[in-house]
């Protein structure tokens, strides 16, 4: 029962390693020369620690939901990957299989062509 | 294992898939179009409407037919609906077509592409047999119509409007939701079809289905805007640009009746007698409410949207007579005699806030009762199509408003409520001064402004013919209330 779980274990041990080994790795050999720049915590273009309610570009909100579209679309994608083969060798569903992802994607790059030209990617 | 997978039969559900392609189709040629009247997108807008009306009508069979693995239901009533559903979203586009095209600040060409997105998330939640199809179409139609609320970006009024629909439908999202979770709890399916099925062999906890359906309630009241669940309604009226309201206030009312029908009626009715008692309440105070706040009303927009409120509560009434100690005999009449107040209701809503966009031109919204001022001097005739919708949205005889009325208390009476029949009565007797109240602006005062009207003829040929349909169908409502019977008897 319990040796079910062994993978799990392992799948924690090596991710805590593979989390912690950088970190030792660089303390141990990297040079150590700090300066406020590279002590402050890394926040993606915003100051760290100020009011949270600032205003900011709206243009990130565009991004951001663009993001999410594209996003969300690898999301549909991997799984349909992973039983394409699957899908290509059952005659019933060969065509049906492939046309349905196709005509996915056709709709998600009807709003991509709507964004490019209505500027949304230029950051203007 | 894919070798069970079945392809699904497409055809009931080709007026979907056909107004999909071309929303599609249109949002890429509209990226095209420079011009200011959008001529072409509005062109194949309707174009497209037209064509989803023909394809339903052709491919409608009258059968039940279930399609994407028992996903998606077609039948009599969700053809129905749909047909209505087209003609209205027609009609609504020629009445806000110069609007649009006049309102310098608007985004014009995503208002036709929006309207055809939140058709179609309508339309899904017509023919939706699964409680997750069912709340796709709902939110498909709610971001659409949230994206319409805000589509004049310069009015601080209409982006308030927007972020409170916004707030308050993503509550009432969850609510449904938390509603469907609690069901599929109780019945282990999403199906609509295999819930009425579960329930009709008994083994499922009542206590958790019952407490599931306190918050389908509460969610389907919300999209229908009944009290208490009302706050949206006047702020997102009155906010939203006329065309806006227009749509808001028309189309979604008829998808919201076959949530109703598919929800509580298709999926829960052997909890009739409880969800009966939950929306007598909510009918109740949605007339008392909705008929003394529209009193109190300057705005004529909020003022309809107030009148909004009672007619759903009104409605409601109709829903709640089905089934009396277990006799479901009335059932089917009853419900008819909704969907029958539901659509006269429609028709006749969309002629009253085409008066508003008849009215109203470049920088004069033409949304305050006294803009209404002496229209008889300024034109006789729309005065008078003004008072047909206001006097058929009162109920006096002879408009489609009295008979949808009459056949809703029919219901009431024939299930035994008297006092609820005599309540309504009163309530629409307090309505109908507000109604009046602006036949007689229309006809007694002295007109504010003496600007001729400038729509198009178009919009005003179309405007004189829902005007003579509130009053011919007053006059021959035999028809449209055959089909709403002939409907439901065939799809329940």
């Amino acid at each position: 029962m319990l040796e079910n779980y062994f993978p799990i274990l392992l799948f924690i041990l090596v991710g805590i390693a593979i989390g912690v080994l950088p970190i030792v790795l660089g303390w141990l050999i990297a040079p150590n020369r700090p300066d406020a720049e590279k002590l402050s915590p890394y926040e993606c273009g915003f100051e760290a620690f100020e009011d949270a309610r600032m205003k900011f570009d709206v243009r990130y909100y565009l991004i951001a939901i663009l993001f999410i579209l594209f996003d969300l679309e690898i999301a549909f994608l991997f799984p349909w990957a992973t039983i394409f083969k699957e899908i290509v060798n059952t005659e019933a569903v060969k065509w049906f299989g492939f046309a349905e992802m196709m005509v996915f994607i056709a709709i998600l790059v009807v709003g991509y062509i709507y964004a490019w030209v209505k500027g949304a990617l230029e950051w203007e | 294992m894919l070798t069970n997978f079945v392809i699904p039969d497409l055809l009931p559900a080709a007026p979907e898939l056909f107004i999909l392609a071309m929303a599609c189709v249109i949002l890429i040629v509209d990226l095209f179009v420079k011009s200011k009247a959008r001529t072409l997108t509005f062109a194949l807008t309707q174009l497209t409407l037209v064509g989803c009306a023909a394809i339903t009508y052709m491919t409608s069979t009258g059968e039940i037919t279930y399609t994407f693995s028992n996903m998606f239901v077609d039948d009599l009533m969700a053809d129905l609906l749909k047909l209505f559903l087209d003609l209205t979203v027609i009609v609504v586009l020629f009445y806000a077509r110069g609007y649009i095209a006049e309102r310098v600040s608007m985004a014009k060409g995503e208002f036709y592409v929006l309207v055809l997105l939140a058709t179609l998330g309508m339309m899904v939640m017509i023919s939706a047999n699964h409680l997750l199809t069912l709340y796709l179409g709902l939110e498909m139609m709610s971001l659409s119509v949230y994206a319409m609320v805000a589509l004049n970006r310069d009015s601080t009024q209409a982006t308030e409007a927007a972020m409170k629909y916004f707030v308050l439908g993503a509550l009432a999202s969850g609510l449904l939701l938390y509603g469907i979770s609690m069901v599929y709890g109780a019945t282990g399916t999403l199906e609509i079809t295999q819930v009425a099925q579960a329930l009709a062999q008994g083994a499922v906890n009542k206590t958790i289905l019952v407490f599931g359906l306190v918050f389908l309630v509460a969610g389907i009241a919300f999209k229908l805007g009944v009290v208490p669940f009302h706050m949206w309604i006047p702020d997102v009226y009155h906010g939203a640009p006329t065309p806006v309201t227009l749509f808001i206030a028309s189309a979604p009312k008829l998808a919201a009746f076959a949530m109703v029908i598919r929800l509580l009626v298709n999926g829960l009715f052997f909890l009739a007698p409880d969800w009966q008692q939950m929306l007598m309440i909510l009918a109740v105070l949605s007339m008392a409410i909705g008929n003394l706040a529209a009193i109190a009303q300057t705005n004529i927009k909020r003022m309809l949207a107030y009148s909004a409120i009672s007619h759903m509560g009104f409605m409601l009434l109709g829903m709640v007579s089905g089934v009396v100690g277990g006799d479901a005999r009335f059932a089917l009449n009853a419900y008819s005699s909704s969907m029958f107040y539901m659509v006269a209701y429609v028709i006749t809503s969309v002629a009253g806030f085409g008066m508003i966009l008849l009215l109203a031109r470049a920088g004069f919204e033409a949304d305050s009762l006294d803009d209404f001022k002496g229209l008889n001097k300024r034109s006789p005739w729309f005065a008078s199509m003004m008072m047909v919708v206001m006097l058929s949205m009162a109920g006096i005889p002879f408009f489609v408003g009295f008979f949808a009325k009459f056949a809703v208390l029919q219901a009431v009476v024939a299930a035994g409520y008297m006092w609820l029949a005599i309540a309504a009565v009163l309530f629409s007797l307090i309505g109908a001064f507000y109604y009046l109240r602006v036949v007689k602006l229309m006809y007694f005062d002295a007109p504010l402004d003496e600007t001729p009207i400038a729509a198009g003829f178009d919009t005003k040929l179309l405007l004189s013919a829902n005007g003579l349909a509130v009053a011919l169908l007053g006059l021959f409502p035999q028809t449209l209330m055959y089909l709403c019977a002939v409907a439901l008897v065939r799809s329940l």
